[in-house]
């Protein structure tokens, strides 16, 4: 039993390939679905195909005789007409919540609400019989647009709020005394023939999240504690939660997330349905499964983005920018999610990201509409944001006559200027922003790209390029649980670990941070492998599951690493603080004269030693140990990150646009991404690949359509045009690292990057291909058909209108038609 | 009811089955094979992909009744005793994989085709490997995995050098 790590070779920052792979690529994974206690019962959910109206009858006698029908159950069956789910962030002291019901009980609010359950033997049985559930609607006028939902005399979708406004929240630099007025500089810049003020307009659009393995949860209600499994972000917050919504005591629930497929903040909710199966297996007394079909999926789990950005911004001629005034309107969807409304808020303090702002105000107004609810999807209010700003800045370099990243360079924070304390009253600890665009442009061959582009334009080349730009940076870490407190958060945003040194000297380690594609396991196995000096392959971590890891605040927000990965170097250093204390005491030393490297406890100045193992056994054997001491070395922490941590990071597209049919190309993507010290540059470069794809959708290809009945219409896959390999190429992607000085690792996150950076980075480049032929916007998606009726409309032709362009060419899934790139446009 | 006889990962099955059951269903719920997995309800997703009598289909859009007389291959069956196939290997090793959702179709997917084109190029990957949908990798780790697989499974190449320590399935 002596210690067996490499000493040469640390483990940090080696690629090493994943260790919980082994069960994902030979299918011996558990997903929730393929959970089936004995005895499972299966449920259906009847859905209203209207997006608001009143229920005025359901008929369930049928569906009820249907074989294999355990029951059929309303909300008020359920005894559940009091129960609402729970909101977490009351962004202000008087916003509007409506009781967000399990099941709809008299009204409809958006379309794929819940009415009525089917619960039966298998579910297939129970789809049929919710088909058989007869429900009349009186249909009420849905809302759709947030603008005229708070226009005077709209239709209200809770009538009882009185307003579709649920909150307005604001943050002044001027009143905050962080920065100064904007008013003060709009006003200043307007009276100011050598300053600019440049007033835009964008639209974030509404996304789905499409996480590819749909939601799911089972409840075995037969033990002393109920069991939940759920594909889930967030199993502690759901354990919580339950007993916030249900009443059912903390200690009577175990929350389970086994393998969970994916969620990018999908899955950060709490569920009516999860709820809904609790009540059904306490109800009926056997397991209960609900797991829903992808349509339910698309139309039912929360969606992302859906902003209105009104930007006004302001600079001196020589580029200087003066102020910065950000006005939001973000649709909430029917009701409000887990923390949808802070959502918005989030983008708050990243709409001024990397640059010199004097003055700043934000302000985001909270809408209801009749559509599913928003909530977080990767990168949660600061994609937003980034795209705001960068798209802004791309503005005002023509409005100035600028080199974009010229300008963006002049007004950046330098990086001798670190630490440096923005306009928001965040502090940047560390970064350089000069590195990695110079590496980048480098990478990019940033001027001989320009060159093309002026040749192209020159001769009037049928395909034009475009170089678009952002310069990103996000606040990853989430969060300081005292920053979430001063924005009424409802909980805080510290994480929790636990190390058990074993008998034979293999080590578990618990965290709170429950992963679902993000490779936890092999990036936390590699840090405490370091940390206690012990084979990677002796490391294993638990999570996910309330029984083995008890406490934690799950993963969202990039904060796995930064802050659960910190909680686990702490709780090692506690195992070493107690090892050493053995270690003094067997090798008969001062405890002073015991130095600890690479899982040796040795005196100094002499060759006396012993290895960590063996002072795990010892512990375990507890024959000889100090007096005053537990035999035990495990140790908790809880860390509670003092600040924010800021990656950052140039990202550059080169854009080909065919202007006679407006077909987009990303002919070529390449990023340079500051993220601190890197764990592991294999899992770090997934993250940020995978991020790419989902910005660079954004900006091309996805957006939830609604009619004008409030009907998703391209709820599914065959339409809701997610990207396939056939649709992206190659991205060209590095890793330069400033130390985070935040926190003892030096890391920074990394799970939202790719997408916060890329989305504005795609448009500005598209952009920049046709501004010269006169378009001054494209909405996102920039699909072919949405390119070529700008170009034409800038042209002075005139363009047909077709009412939704969902199946417009150039929409992913290898939609393009090479012989009718123009699609249904003519 | 209708009888189907199957051969699944090597193990030959007799079963009344529901006319209107999938072949995935059938696979998930009556044998166990939960291996094989289901994203979507319109045959787009290709997480269900598995091979029936040596082809890949999304056994999504396959009746089990269709699968009578015939052999299929899931995910499961696909490592031989206890060697990882080479796309399984290369998966693994080019980080092919995040959340792992798409990977069992993915990788099914990818057996099928380097068996029509043992040497694509990245297009040739990419275009086929478009019905299978992945959301968290932006698929160039997995255009990667399977050419390195290509690379394996060249004649006279040596296996590859790291695989996954066994865990035990939980
Ligand atoms: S589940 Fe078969 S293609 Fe999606
Ligand atoms: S790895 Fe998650 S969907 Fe492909």
């Amino acid at each position: 039993m002596t210690a067996t790590a490499d000493t040469t070779a640390l483990e940090f920052g080696k690629a090493r390939v994943r260790k919980e792979d082994a069960r994902l690529i030979t299918g011996r994974t558990r997903y929730t679905d393929a959970i089936t206690p004995p005895g499972t019962l299966h449920v259906a959910v009847v859905r209203s195909p209207l997006a608001h109206a009143r229920i005025t009858g359901i008929d369930t006698a049928e569906a009820k005789r249907a074989p294999g029908v355990h029951g059929v159950y309303t909300v008020s069956d359920l005894g559940a007409d009091e129960v609402g789910m729970p909101c977490a962030w009351p962004i202000t002291p008087d916003q509007k919540a409506p009781q967000r019901p399990v099941l709809a009980k008299d009204t409809v609010h958006f379309a794929g609400e819940g009415v009525a359950v089917v619960v039966a033997r298998s579910a297939a049985e129970a789809k049929d019989a919710a088909d058989l559930v007869e429900v009349d609607y009186d249909p009420l006028d849905p809302v759709l647009d947030m603008e005229a939902a708070l226009a005077e005399g709209a239709t209200l979708v809770h009538p009882d709020l009185g307003t579709n406004e649920s909150a307005t929240w604001v943050f002044d630099s001027g009143e905050a005394g962080t920065g100064g007025s904007v008013a003060d500089a709009i006003a200043a810049a307007e009276a100011d023939p050598d300053q600019v003020v440049v007033r835009r307009r964008f639209r974030q659009q509404r996304l789905v999240p499409a996480f590819m393995e749909p939601r799911s949860c089972v409840v075995d209600p037969t033990g002393e504690q109920i069991v939940i499994w759920s594909a889930t972000q967030v199993p502690h917050i759901l354990r919580t939660m339950t007993t916030v919504t249900l009443g059912i005591p903390e200690s009577k629930l175990r929350v389970i997330a086994p393998d969970v497929g994916g969620g990018f903040g999908g899955k950060i909710g709490v569920l009516p349905e999860e709820m809904m199966t609790v009540l059904l297996a306490r109800k009926l007394g056997r397991p209960v499964k609900w797991t829903e079909t992808r349509s339910e999926c698309m139309l039912t789990a929360h969606h992302g983005r859906d902003q209105i950005q009104d930007l006004t911004i302001t600079a001196k001629k020589d580029g200087t920018i003066t102020g910065l005034d950000v006005r939001l309107l973000a649709d909430m969807g029917a009701y409000l999610g887990l923390v949808g409304p802070g959502v918005p808020v989030l983008g708050a303090f990243m709409f001024n990201a990397i640059y010199k702002i004097p003055a700043y105000r934000f302000q985001t107004t909270n809408v209801f509409t009749t559509k599913t609810l928003t909530d977080a999807y990767r990168g949660a209010g600061r994609p937003e944001a980034t795209f705001g700003v960068e798209r802004i800045i791309d503005e005002l370099a023509v409005e100035l006559g600028r080199e974009p990243l010229e300008l963006r360079e002049q007004n950046w924070i330098k990086h001798e200027e670190f630490p440096f304390t923005t306009v928001c009253g965040l502090t940047y600890d560390s970064g350089n922003y000069e590195q990695a665009t110079a590496r980048a442009k480098e990478l990019f061959d940033y001027d001989a790209l320009r060159r093309e582009q002026a040749e192209r334009r020159e001769r009037g080349d049928k395909v034009q390029l475009g170089i678009g730009i952002s310069t990103f940076t996000e606040m990853c870490g989430l969060a300081p649980s005292r920053v979430l407190g001063s924005l009424a958060y409802g909980a805080g945003g510290w994480e929790a670990a636990s190390i058990r040194m074993l008998a034979t000297g293999k080590v578990e380690v618990i965290t709170g941070a429950s992963a679902h594609g993000q490779g936890h396991e092999t990036a936390f196995s590699q840090i405490v492998a370091d940390k206690l000096g012990v084979p990677f392959e002796d490391v294993e971590i638990l999570h996910g599951d309330t029984a083995s890891s008890p406490k934690g605040l799950d993963t969202y927000g990039s904060r796995s690493l930064v802050v659960g990965g910190i909680a686990i170097t702490m709780a090692a250093d506690k195992v070493i603080e107690k090892a050493k204390k053995i270690a003094a005491h067997l090798l008969e030393a001062d405890e002073a004269d015991i130095e600890f490297s690479a899982g040796q406890f040795t005196v100094r100045g002499t060759d006396k030693g012993k290895a960590i193992q063996e002072i795990a056994f010892a512990a375990f054997m507890a024959h000889d140990y100090p007096e005053g001491m537990e035999p035990s070395l495990d140790s908790d922490a809880v860390y509670d990150p003092e600040n924010f941590s800021f990656p950052h990071g140039t990202h550059l597209a080169a854009m080909e646009v065919d202007t006679e049919t407006g077909r987009v190309n990303l002919r070529h993507y390449v990023c340079v991404d500051d993220i601190g010290n890197v764990v592991n540059p294999l899992i770090a470069e997934g993250q940020v690949h995978g991020g790419l794809a989902q910005g660079i959708a954004q900006a091309l290809f996805e957006e939830a359509n609604y009619d004008d009945q409030g009907t998703l219409v391209n709820g599914t896959f065959v339409d809701y045009t997610l990207p396939s390999a056939a649709d992206l190429p190659s991205f060209t992607t590095e890793i330069v690292s400033t130390p985070a000085t935040s926190n003892p690792l030096g890391v920074k996150g990394v799970g939202e990057a790719g997408t916060i950076a890329s989305t504005p980075a795609i448009v500005n480049g598209v952009l920049d291909a046709v501004r010269h032929l006169g378009v001054a916007d494209i909405q996102m998606p920039t699909t072919s058909q949405r390119v070529w009726r700008a170009i034409q409309e800038a042209q002075g032709r005139s363009t047909q209108e077709t009412p939704i362009d969902t199946h417009s060419p150039g929409a992913g899934l290898g939609s393009i038609d090479p012989n009718n790139p123009q699609g249904e446009v003519q | 009811m209708a009888e189907v006889r199957v051969t699944v990962d090597g193990v030959n099955y007799a079963d009344e089955v529901e006319p209107r059951m999938l072949l995935v269903q059938y696979l998930r719920e009556r044998l166990g094979k939960t291996g094989t997995l289901i994203g979507c309800d319109t045959s787009n997703c290709g997480a269900c992909t598995v091979h029936l009598n040596g082809q890949s289909v999304k056994s999504c859009s396959v009746l089990a009744v269709q699968a009578d007389g015939g052999e299929v291959l899931t995910i499961e069956g696909l490592a031989r005793d206890g060697q990882l196939h080479p796309v399984q290997a290369a998966f693994n090793e080019c980080h092919g994989l995040q959340c792992g959702y798409c990977t069992p179709g993915m990788i099914m997917a990818a057996v099928d085709l380097l068996g029509d084109n043992p040497d694509p190029d990245e297009g040739e990957v990419r275009e086929g490997i478009e019905g299978n949908l992945c959301r968290c990798t932006g698929y160039q780790n997995i255009v990667r995995s399977v050419q390195r697989a290509a690379q394996m499974m060249k004649p006279g190449a040596s296996a590859p050098t790291e695989t996954p320590a066994p865990v035990a399935g939980d």
